[in-house]
Parts: C-alpha cells; sequence; structure tokens
C-alpha cells in the first residue's frame, strides 16, 4: 500500500479543495484533528489522512453570552483554559480518551474541540448537563458534496430548521469535515464537594445512586467503583479503604453545596460509611472517571490491552448486565449512575474480544447499546464496533451518508459498513 | 403566503381515498364531512385557514403506519397534528393532504422511576406528563405556556421551549427516544431509556423537524425531581437598557437562575390591568427572576441578585414571601398575551432570539419600526435565553392592517439575524417564517437541510409547504456534480 498522505489545510477554502480533490478522485480520506481517537471506531481504509490541526484558534468568545466559536482544529486544553480564566467551562465535560486509546495520537497536543463534536463524548457531569450534543449551537462544515454550509448559530433557543448540528455530533466524520463549532459554554461551579459510600455491592449501590438521583439535590456525578478499581484511583480516600466505593457529586455556590452534600450523605447513607472529597480531590476523582482512567493504564497486561466495552443502559438493568456477563469486580465500573458501564475484557479469552456475548446478554435485557471503544485495529475490523441497526434503521442511516457524502470519500465505513 | 398549488387530482379523489382509509381504519376515525372537516381549518396561527382533504384519527401505530404506507403509494399527502396550538402555522392544512390527528393517542404507557423517564403516546398533553408523575415528587421540566392544552408529541416536532429552559433545557435535552413512523409505513425507534444511543443523532434531528421527516408515535422523556423550594423576584427598572444590563450581570456573576423573563411597559401594562396582582406601572422595564433549590441557595442568591439589582439601577424590588406571591409574579407574565389580546382587537406573536446584549439595539429599532408602520408592538422576552416575543397590536377589520402587521414583524425577524439572532426561538418555521429563511441561510445549507428530508421522505409528502421556501426534487437534490482533472489544488498543504 502506498504511504499515506498528510493533507493540512489552513484556511476552510482549503478544506473544502481538498474534499473536492478527494471526490473528483474518488480517493477516500480519514479525517482526524490531533488523531487521539483515530482507534475509536472501524478503522478507516484510507489513502489519505485530512488533519485539521491548522484550522485552529477561537473566534468567538463571549462570556456574558455563554457562548464560544472555534475552528475545529483547536485544542480542547486551549478553549478549557480560556474558559477557566474566566471562570467558565463546557459544561459537558468532555473526556480525553488519548491515555485510553494509547498515547498521544497521530500529532500530539490531546483532543480537538471538532474531535469531541464529532464523537459526542461526554464526561459524569452528562446526567445532568447532557453530552456534547446539548452543547453545540451551530457549525460550518464541509460536505462530501465539497460544499460549504452551515447550520444553527451562536444562540441557545434556535428552531430555524432542522437542527444538523446534532447530526453531525456523533457522526465520526463520516457526513462532513467540521471547519468550525460553535458552544453553549456555562459558569463554572463555585464549589464542588463528593459524598462517598464504602463497601456496597454493586445491586446496593445502584440502589443508592438511583435514589441519590430522585432527590432534588441536583447531583452532578454518581459512580460505583467496585473495590480491585477503588483501589487504583488517584485519591488516597478512595483507594485506600480496599472496599468499594459509590461516589455522589453535588456542584453550586457554597452555602449549597455544603448543604447538599450533608443532606445526601443522610439520605443516601444511614448504616453506611460515608466520607466527603473537597474540591482537589474530587476533580481528580472525577476527572480520572471521565478519561476512563481505571482502564487506561492498563492493569492486566502490558503488552496485551484488555478490549474496553462502553455500555449505555437504563441503569436498573445493570445488576442483570453484570450477572448475564459474569464480569469480576476488577473489570467494570459504573457512571452516568449506573447508565454507563465500562467494561474491561480479557483480550485471550473470547477471539472476538466478547462482542458476540455482550451483544448477546444486551439483546436479552431488550435495552440499551454496547460499543467496543478499545481494541487491535484486526479486531476492529473484524466485528461490528457499534450496535448494528434494525434494517429500516440501517436503511435510512445510509440514505443520509449517501446525500451528504455520495461518493464515500469522508472516514468510509468508520460507523458501518459502507457508512 | 403562497402555498404549494393543491393537486386538483387528489381532491377529486376524495371519496375514493376515504372509501380506502376506512378500509385500513374503523369507519369513525375517518372524517370526510365537510363539516366535521372545518373543525382543523386551522392552528394557533388563526390568520391562515383551510379546510383539509380528510381527517384520520389513529389510535395505534399499527394505524399510523398502515395510512402512511397508503398515502407513500398513492402520492397523497400528508399534515400531523397534535393539540393544534402552532403559532407558525405548522399544523395548518392543505386543500390535497391529508390531517393525521393524533389525539387518540393520548396514554401513558410507563412511568419508570428507577430510570428517571416516562414513556408516553403522543396526543398526552405536556401538563399531562407531570401530573402523572407528580405524585412521587417528580415533573417533566419543558413548559411552553400552552402546556394545559399541547401535546408531547407536537413538543417533540416543534421542539418546544418554555419559561425554564435557560437551567434546564428546551424539548430536545429532555427527550430520550421516540417512535417513528416514516412516509413509506417503516416503524423506527430513535434512543430509548438510555442516555446515549448510537449512529447519527436522528432523535435530534427529528426534534423540531415540524412533522416533515415522519410521524412521532412514541415518545420517551426524561423526569427529573421537583425542585425543593421556589422564590421569584421582581425588578423594575426605569430603561430596558437597565434590565437588559442586569441581566448580562446576572450571567456574567455565575448564577443560571431556573428562569429570568422580561416585560416591556405595554406589556406590562397590559398584564397588571387583565389580573391585578401588583406590578409597577412606573417602570419602564420588569424582570421576574426564579431561582429553585434548598432554601439556603435561594436565599444566598437572592442576596447577589439583589446587590447586582441595585447596581444595575433597579427602582424597585419585591421577593416573593409566599408561593400565593410567587405565582402571582407570574400570572401577569404567562397572561401577558391574553392581557395584550384585551387591549387591541388583535395582535401578531414573533419569536425571534437575539443575542442578549444586543436587546437595547433591537428595541429602539423596534419602536422606530413600531412609528414608520403606525402599529404597536408590547415585548416579552425570556430574557435569560434572548428569546424575544414581541407582539405587534393591529385591527383585521381595518384593510390592510394585516399586512402591515405581517411586514412589521418580518422587519424584527430581519433585525434579529442581522445582530447576531435566529428567525424563531421556540415557535418553529412553519408557513409563518417559511419565506425568511434566506435571510438565515443560503441554497446550500437549505439544500443540505432538504437532503436529510429526502432521505426521510423522498416524494415531499409529508407536511409540504412548511419550513422551506422552495422544495426542490429529491433527485436533482442528489446529483453531484464532479470535476475531474489530476491534481485539481496543487496549493495544498500535504506531505
Amino acid at each position: 500500500m502506498a504511504a499515506v498522505t498528510l493533507i493540512q489545510p489552513e484556511t476552510p477554502q482549503q478544506l473544502c479543495d481538498a474534499v473536492a480533490e478527494a471526490v473528483a478522485e474518488r480517493v477516500p480520506m480519514e479525517i482526524v484533528g490531533h488523531g487521539t481517537k483515530r482507534g475509536f471506531g472501524h478503522p478507516v481504509q484510507a489513502a489519505h489522512t485530512l488533519v485539521l490541526n491548522r484550522l485552529s484558534g477561537v473566534t468567538l468568545y463571549e462570556p456574558d453570552e455563554l457562548v464560544l466559536t472555534a475552528a475545529a482544529g483547536t485544542p480542547l486544553a486551549e478553549i478549557e483554559a480560556l474558559l477557566a480564566a474566566n471562570g467558565q467551562h463546557l459544561a459537558f465535560e468532555p473526556a480525553d480518551l488519548a491515555p485510553l486509546l494509547g498515547g498521544e495520537g497521530l500529532l500530539g497536543g490531546g483532543p480537538t474541540i471538532g474531535g469531541v463534536v464529532a464523537c459526542n463524548l461526554a464526561g459524569p457531569r452528562r446526567i445532568q448537563s447532557g453530552a456534547a450534543r446539548d452543547h453545540v449551537l451551530g457549525f460550518t462544515a464541509v460536505s462530501g458534496r465539497a460544499e460549504v454550509f452551515k447550520s444553527g448559530g451562536r444562540v441557545v433557543k434556535n428552531v430555524t430548521g432542522y437542527d444538523l448540528s446534532k447530526l453531525m455530533t456523533g457522526s465520526f466524520g463520516t457526513l462532513a469535515v467540521l471547519a468550525e463549532v460553535t458552544v453553549k459554554v456555562l459558569p463554572r461551579p463555585e464549589k464542588t464537594r463528593t459524598v462517598l459510600i464504602f463497601g456496597l455491592d454493586c445491586a446496593a449501590a445502584v440502589d443508592a445512586l438511583t435514589r441519590a438521583l430522585a432527590t432534588p439535590h441536583e447531583v452532578s456525578g454518581a459512580a460505583f467503583l467496585p473495590a480491585p478499581i477503588a483501589a487504583r484511583a488517584p485519591v488516597g480516600r478512595v483507594a485506600g479503604g480496599g472496599r468499594s466505593v459509590t461516589a455522589l457529586r453535588v456542584e453550586g455556590p457554597g452555602p449549597s453545596v455544603l448543604f447538599r452534600a450533608s443532606a445526601l450523605a443522610a439520605d443516601i447513607g444511614p448504616g453506611v460509611e460515608v466520607d466527603e472529597l473537597h474540591s482537589h480531590n474530587s476533580a481528580a476523582l472525577w476527572r480520572w472517571l471521565a478519561d476512563v482512567g481505571p482502564f487506561a493504564a492498563d492493569p492486566f497486561s502490558a503488552d496485551r490491552q484488555s478490549v474496553v466495552w462502553r455500555l449505555s443502559i437504563p441503569p436498573s438493568l445493570v445488576p442483570a448486565l453484570l450477572r448475564g456477563l459474569a464480569v469480576d469486580d476488577a473489570r467494570y465500573f459504573l457512571d452516568w449512575a449506573g447508565g454507563l458501564v465500562w467494561l474491561a475484557l480479557p483480550p485471550e479469552a473470547e477471539l472476538d474480544g466478547g462482542a458476540a456475548r455482550v451483544r448477546r446478554v444486551l439483546a436479552g435485557l431488550g435495552a440499551g447499546y454496547a460499543t467496543l471503544v478499545r481494541a487491535p485495529d484486526a479486531l476492529r475490523g473484524a466485528v461490528p464496533v457499534f450496535q448494528p441497526q434494525e434494517p429500516a434503521l440501517a436503511a435510512l442511516t445510509r440514505r443520509i451518508k449517501d446525500s451528504f457524502d455520495p461518493a464515500g470519500v469522508l472516514n468510509p465505513g468508520r460507523l458501518y459498513p459502507g457508512t | 403566503m403562497r402555498m404549494p398549488v393543491p393537486d386538483a387530482h387528489i381532491i377529486s379523489r376524495r371519496r375514493e381515498i376515504a372509501t380506502a382509509l376506512r378500509r385500513i381504519l374503523p369507519p369513525e376515525s375517518v372524517i370526510a364531512d365537510e363539516d366535521e372537516r372545518r373543525v382543523y381549518e386551522s392552528d394557533g396561527l388563526t390568520a391562515y385557514r383551510q379546510i383539509p382533504l380528510i381527517v384520520v384519527l389513529p389510535r395505534t401505530t399499527a394505524e399510523v403506519s398502515a395510512v402512511l404506507r397508503y398515502c407513500d403509494a398513492e402520492g397523497v399527502k400528508i399534515v400531523p397534528r397534535g393539540a393544534g396550538t402552532s403559532l407558525s402555522g405548522g399544523a395548518l392544512p392543505l386543500a390535497d393532504a391529508i390531517t393525521l390527528g393524533m389525539g387518540k393517542l393520548n396514554r401513558v404507557l410507563e412511568v419508570d422511576y428507577a430510570n428517571r423517564c416516562a414513556v408516553v403516546q403522543p396526543g398526552v398533553t405536556n401538563l399531562g406528563i407531570t401530573r402523572a408523575v407528580e405524585a412521587e415528587g417528580f415533573y417533566y421540566a419543558p413548559d411552553p405556556s400552552s402546556q394545559i392544552a399541547c401535546t408531547i408529541g407536537g413538543n417533540v416536532a416543534e421542539n418546544s421551549g418554555g419559561v425554564h429552559c435557560l437551567k434546564y433545557g428546551l424539548t430536545t435535552n429532555n427527550v430520550l427516544g421516540v417512535e417513528l413512523v416514516l412516509m413509506n409505513g417503516d416503524v423506527i425507534r430513535l434512543g430509548g431509556k438510555q442516555l446515549d444511543s448510537e449512529g447519527y443523532d436522528l432523535l435530534g434531528v427529528v426534534t423540531g423537524s415540524e412533522g416533515l421527516l415522519g410521524v412521532i408515535t412514541e415518545v420517551t422523556v426524561r423526569i427529573l425531581p421537583r425542585p425543593a423550594n421556589l422564590k421569584a423576584m421582581m425588578l423594575g427598572f426605569p430603561s430596558s437598557e437597565a434590565a437588559g444590563n442586569c441581566v448580562a450581570r446576572v450571567i456574567g456573576a455565575g448564577i443560571i437562575p431556573a428562569g429570568m423573563e422580561m416585560m416591556d411597559q405595554l406589556a406590562i401594562q397590559a398584564a397588571e390591568a387583565f389580573v391585578k396582582v401588583g406590578y409597577p406601572l412606573d417602570v419602564a422595564a420588569l424582570l421576574i427572576v426564579e431561582l429553585d433549590g434548598p432554601m439556603v441557595e435561594i436565599d444566598h442568591l437572592m442576596e447577589r441578585l439583589t446587590e447586582i439589582a441595585a447596581a444595575s439601577g433597579a427602582t424597585s424590588c419585591r421577593i416573593s414571601a409566599s408561593e400565593e406571591e410567587r405565582l402571582g409574579f407570574w400570572a401577569g407574565r404567562k397572561a401577558a398575551f391574553p392581557a395584550v389580546g384585551r387591549i387591541s382587537p388583535d395582535y401578531y406573536c414573533m419569536d425571534g432570539t437575539i443575542p442578549r446584549r444586543t436587546l437595547p439595539l433591537v428595541l429602539r429599532k423596534m419602536t422606530e419600526l413600531s412609528l414608520h408602520y403606525g402599529l404597536r408592538v408590547a415585548n416579552v422576552f425570556h430574557a435569560g435565553d434572548g428569546n424575544l416575543h414581541p407582539l405587534i397590536l393591529y385591527d383585521a377589520n381595518q384593510p390592510g392592517e394585516l399586512d402591515k402587521a405581517e411586514a412589521f414583524g418580518s422587519d424584527i425577524l430581519r433585525l434579529c439575524v442581522e445582530v447576531g439572532g435566529v428567525l424563531t426561538g421556540e415557535h418553529g418555521v412553519g408557513v409563518e417564517k417559511r419565506d425568511l429563511m434566506g435571510t438565515m441561510f443560503n441554497d446550500i445549507d437549505l439544500d443540505h437541510q432538504m437532503r436529510v428530508k429526502c432521505a426521510f421522505d423522498p416524494q415531499h409528502l409529508l407536511n409540504p409547504g412548511k419550513v422551506f421556501p422552495e422544495l426542490r426534487r429529491c433527485a436533482e437534490l442528489g446529483r453531484m456534480h464532479i470535476h475531474h482533472g489530476a491534481l485539481p489544488f496543487p496549493d495544498l498543504p500535504r506531505f
């Protein structure tokens, strides 16, 4: 196979030219920002790689309007630093999957805002503030027809025309190449506390998480770490107990946080031992969970990494799911109050990385999605990474792909065969 | 307003089509009699009326699917309809289209407290969802002012907002899944009870698609625990500028209230005359700010808000001391539309969104336009998220006044777009703002939107004449012009 050419447009017009050339020559392109998530999705077979690192920079930031516009290749870290300097943040707490997926990607420099949007990432605050999809207000992109188009705007309340921002978010670069995105930003909470409950088993923990989210205490993070996972946490109070940890985060104005943290402990905790993390430790714990820290530095094998699955399911199904999968305590943890299950399966146990088994158990439960997030290229080329779709939905998905990228030049096959 | 030319052939087949539909559905679900059809002739945008070809009232997903499959095969158009409260003509019938009324699909199918969601049929009202879950301390957050009547199916189709979306988001942020019937009769599920669903976010695309992509037959919504306490503050300002400045300072201070609403002088006076809740009549602008949460948080933030208000030049400040008083603050705001209806024979409600900081400029220009057109305008404003509702006062019995009101409205919306805002914040494009789409989008932008439409409904049979100024044939939109050449763009940086 010929060497891959890197194409690095410096202007939106050059980006458009690059797509036009790919269309004219029918040469597919892999689309990357900094390439930290190249290992997410099916491996793309493409002769060219379109790199957006030179389309970088914040072009509009109005803190009192809660809005920021940046070129797609702008490093997430640059945006987060700018927001932090103004007491704001991206409330959806985007994960940095680079450590999980293996290092710094193609070019270093960490994730870009375009990549975060293309993969619809979200962190623990998903339960309260939503995912990237809920924060993208508008964008400019180049579709697979080599045309620059835009949708949305710079205001939160906008129902003018179809919400194509949602279509772009999570489309993994298969419909259009993002050139610029506009996102909603929010005030950074003044104070944070995390209530820790020790020693619950999984079912009791899911019950505690469910009860916590039924209180009016506005819980903004709700996770369960079985004992062997908790033991690896970067926070002494979590790691040191030798027991499982159920963690509940509250954020907001100082007096409110103090009140809600103690009310939560009282509501959820009777009969169990409870502790609290303050700002610094709390931030460290939730960052580690957002970035899938428990499975990033693989504890099981230095040379043969675990296969990592991500399951989005109704929380009440978690105990049945874990029973069905017979998962060891060292190999899973829960976020999103149980709605997000991270699994690390041993690579040697099953040739398909557990795909058939995971999907069979999920099908038996009748709800949810399973995504193969980390696996060797060969495995991700061989089994469906994303949940296979019902025929009518698959056909509709294909019609949308074909209408935005008729020549099939943008990340072909990244999501599904041909899409 | 020019609507697509009705298909005379389809109209001539009315009886035959009704007979065919009565074979698919129980006969009483098919309305062909003119007097009964007339009931459906308009929605909340009453300036436009059209008696539909036939009205069909299905009871199940299977019936919806059967009707759509028949219409797809026969080339018959469909206009879906919830409660008909659209303010943009989204459910305006067409002479050659079947109006598909979803009112009989009105059951709450499941409340799942463990997973904090409810599964309902599209004809359940917005408030009906809250009623179904409030005994357990939950509610459904989006609260459009028509929430007693409007249905969740219509809310999803229009991506409805409300007073509290500043903190809790729009419909799109509160819907987890839908069952959707495509025009070809296929039934698909998008999303579900889980938070993240992979693949293209077609749930997000369908939300706010104004009935052009499919017919929603089931909705799964997120429900939230009711806040422990609520308190509201009412602030009077000597100018709209000062009130707008106060809003910016509140947000700048990192406070996101549950709701933050503004009314101008004419709206205040009309509301006070109507509901008599003690609004100050000597102020140019009124702000209502609502906080929710634990009392300790509310008290803490009320203190900060009081300081910000004083620094912004507020001339009056009241904090609700009881639930009754809080509801009183809201009573005038929530009755603002009917209140304005009392001081004018007719009014035309607009719905632009603007960057908050441009409010003084927009209000100033609106005053100029008001003088130019000789029509009064009252303003209510979701100040927290920049969504402006100018109410243009006119008299439809005066020849030419409706046209003048519409021209005034169009000028206001163009102004919203000029200052960086959008044509519609929560009411939808419908027929009302259809022909203004070009002020926000160029042809390439609109073509990309229309390609989504083509993927769902290639014959343009669902709700035609809405949203898009001009419907282009899908085959034409599908073509791509390919340029040939060895290396067409030699200047591209490549390595």
